[in-house]
């Protein structure tokens, strides 16, 4: 067992004092057997997740994110790579030997038992005294609002219900890291959010390290320290939400995470610490840094809401293009507008309702795309 | 007009199903129950007395062979159960992409008339057939071993002849249990028998209750397997009932004894769902 430092001991901010990490991966590869070919579902994965943190696995269906799971929770064995949990390898423990929980897609809860013996589950087998498991069973239910329900059977509760005793069941143990397998996906929209929220206040309240495996990009933006984007057994970008958003490393994860433009262009020339891409007839994409040289073919992606729309041309140190609006959409607190440039390439804009919608541009206007150098972000391939 | 004959055609639909039961079960039973309580014999006829003495009588005279085949149906139960249990269990969990196959293999004998496979039985384990001969040639068995007619072989013809039925149910309740619920026991510290006990066992309670109900029931009753393995020590209810309707004709006594047989079934498995929990069984069933 590695000892943690004094007073790291249910620490909760992330970045806190250097400290033994709660889960780490280690070029963890997971493969098997299809049709007599071996397929790798994960292709070396290394992270590591600090005690406290909320951690998403985010990508499409497929990329591994719940292999990569499974292989925390020991349901499924790396075939390379090692996974250590506060320093120490479970690689070969088994689940039940895991000190850490799942709250499974579909529950998963015991259809036999009602929720008071649902939640009790864990502590019995771990033969707590049978009177500490009633207090803390009954602790428990009441942080997930469930106090007077603990002799319902999980079969007569709604989804939102089932959901909150899989949390309980889950935490009672107070396990080292709480593993979330897109535990929100069954319910309807206003009750997910309602529970990204709930799910949030109640990991402040615990102070467990959550890792959170969705395919859905704004409840992994919503709750996580930090997200690890996955395509094809692979991480593509590990950062925290705002920098994955703003920055996204690969095309990859600027296509999967929001609505993004992606132009391409060729270095025309450097200046004032810009690179200049040439686009169309009279415009111009100015990309912030320095490590572009003339003629260098570079992609870049800019976020429909950093975009301005006008009607002249605008003035600056700012990327300026023209083009057509080709659709308008009404959003309510905001206009989508769809803009095809000259090239062929068509751009998204996100342009809020302010009070003077005397701006607003029509179908078929020709009009002018503006955004700071700083908008542009250049990516790898 | 049309929702009328919407919401009246399932009753349309079930109702041949409810004549046929009705013709040849329940009109049967009230005549077979009315013999019950007659008296009098086949030359000289029977007259309707309400004579409750049949089956005082029966009972008196054939209680040995009616508790004979209570212990033999229910031995050849939980013997049943003991082994029909890890097979099904095995081809749940373990059967792959082949547990149709696996299915068929269990349900091949079938193909087999009942009586025929039994018969066979006879040969196998006749006191110099094929299994017993050379091994007393060789000197390995006594010379006066044998097992046909002994308790051993009517309860082996019996354990035999109805384990598909046990295998059945109890593979289709444990085909239901959802996997990830076994592995919410393993993830929460169970270990693999106290996931089994505390999990997969409960869940699969209503195929035991059907199993035991779908071979306890029909294995008590049944007269084939005393009459080709057993002697004459071996004689179970099914045969005397045989016996008496067929050979004797005392209609009176064989109808009190069918009657006598399946109140005892009866009350035996209201007690053996009450004891592992009706409601249990019946929601899980239910479910």
């Amino acid at each position: 067992m590695t000892k943690t430092q004094a007073g790291a001991e249910g620490a909760t901010a992330p970045s806190a004092a250097p400290q033994v990490p709660a889960i780490e991966l280690d070029g963890v590869v997971k493969e098997y057997l299809a049709h007599g070919e071996v397929v790798q579902a994960v292709k070396g994965v290394t992270l590591s997740i600090a005690e406290g943190e909320f951690f998403s696995l985010l990508g499409p269906s497929g990329c591994g994110k719940t292999t990569t799971m499974r292989m925390i929770a020991g349901f499924e064995d790396p075939s390379r790579g090692a996974v250590r949990l506060r320093g120490q390898d479970v690689t070969d423990v088994p689940p039940n030997k895991r000190d850490v929980n799942m709250v499974f897609q579909s529950y998963a809860l015991f259809p036999h038992m009602n929720v008071w013996e649902n939640v009790a589950f864990g502590l019995r087998r771990r033969k707590v005294a049978e009177a500490d498991i009633k207090r803390r069973v009954g602790e428990m239910l009441e942080i997930v609002d469930l106090t007077g329900r603990e002799k319902r059977r999980p079969r007569e509760m709604s989804g939102g219900q089932q959901q909150r005793v899989a949390l309980a069941r889950a935490l009672v143990n107070r396990p080292r890291a709480l593993l979330l397998d897109e535990p929100l996906g069954a319910l309807d929209l206003k009750l997910r959010q309602a529970m990204q929220i709930e799910l949030k206040r109640i990991q402040r309240e615990v102070g467990i390290t959550f890792v959170y495996v969705t395919h859905d990009q704004s409840e992994a933006l919503t709750m996580s320290d930090r997200i690890a984007v996955m395509n094809n057994g692979l991480i593509e970008q590990l950062a925290p939400p705002r920098e994955i958003y703003e920055r996204p490393a690969t095309t990859f994860v600027a296509g999967f995470i929001g609505t993004s433009n992606l132009l391409t262009g060729e270095v025309e020339r450097v200046a004032d610490g810009h690179a200049v891409l040439k686009a169309g007839e009279d415009g111009r994409v100015l990309v912030a840094g320095g490590a572009h040289r003339a003629g260098d073919p570079v992609a870049i992606t800019v976020r429909p809401e950093k975009i301005m729309i006008s009607t002249e041309e605008p003035a600056g140190e700012v990327s300026a293009v023209r083009g057509t609006v080709s659709e308008v959409v009404y959003l309510g607190t905001y206009n989508s507008y769809v803009v095809g440039l000259p090239g062929g390439a068509e751009v998204t804009v996100f342009q809020q309702n302010a009070h003077d919608s005397s701006s607003t541009a029509e179908r078929g206007d020709s009009v002018w795309l503006s955004w700071q150098p700083q908008h542009s972000y250049a990516i790898g391939s | 007009m049309r929702r009328a004959k919407a919401a009246v055609a399932p009753y349309l639909l079930a109702l041949p199903a409810w004549i046929w039961f009705a013709i040849f079960f329940v009109v049967p039973i009230a005549a077979m129950a009315s013999v019950s309580l007659t008296t009098g014999n086949i030359l000289e006829g029977f007259q309707q007395t309400l004579s409750f003495s049949n089956y005082a009588d029966a009972v008196g005279q054939y209680h040995v062979q009616l508790i004979r085949s209570l212990i033999y149906g229910g031995t050849a139960t939980v013997i049943m159960l003991l082994l029909a249990y890890p097979v099904a269990y095995w081809i749940a969990f373990k059967g792959g992409r082949r547990k149709s196959m696996y299915l068929f293999l269990l349900l091949l004998p079938f193909f087999v008339s009942f009586v025929l496979r039994t018969i066979s039985w006879g040969f196998l384990l006749a006191d110099d057939g094929i299994l017993f001969g050379p091994l007393k040639s060789a000197g390995l068995l006594p010379g006066d071993f044998h097992v046909l007619a002994t308790d051993v072989a009517v309860i082996g013809g019996l354990t035999y002849n109805f384990l598909p039925f046990m295998v059945l149910p109890i593979y289709v309740a444990l085909g239901r249990v959802d996997p990830r619920v076994i592995e919410a026991a393993y993830d929460l510290y169970a270990s693999r028998w106290a996931a089994f006990r505390k999990v997969v066992l409960p869940l699969s309670l209503p195929g035991v209750f059907a199993g035991v109900l779908m071979t306890f029931v029909p294995a008590t009753a049944d007269p084939v397997n005393a009459r080709v393995l057993g002697g004459t020590g071996n004689t179970m209810i099914g045969n005397i009932i045989q016996t008496e309707y067929m050979t004797n004709n005392d209609y009176p006594t064989a109808s009190a004894l069918s009657f006598t047989l399946m109140a005892v079934l009866l009350v035996g498995i209201f007690a053996y769902a009450r004891s592992l929990g009706t409601e249990n069984v019946l929601e899980a069933a239910a479910r």
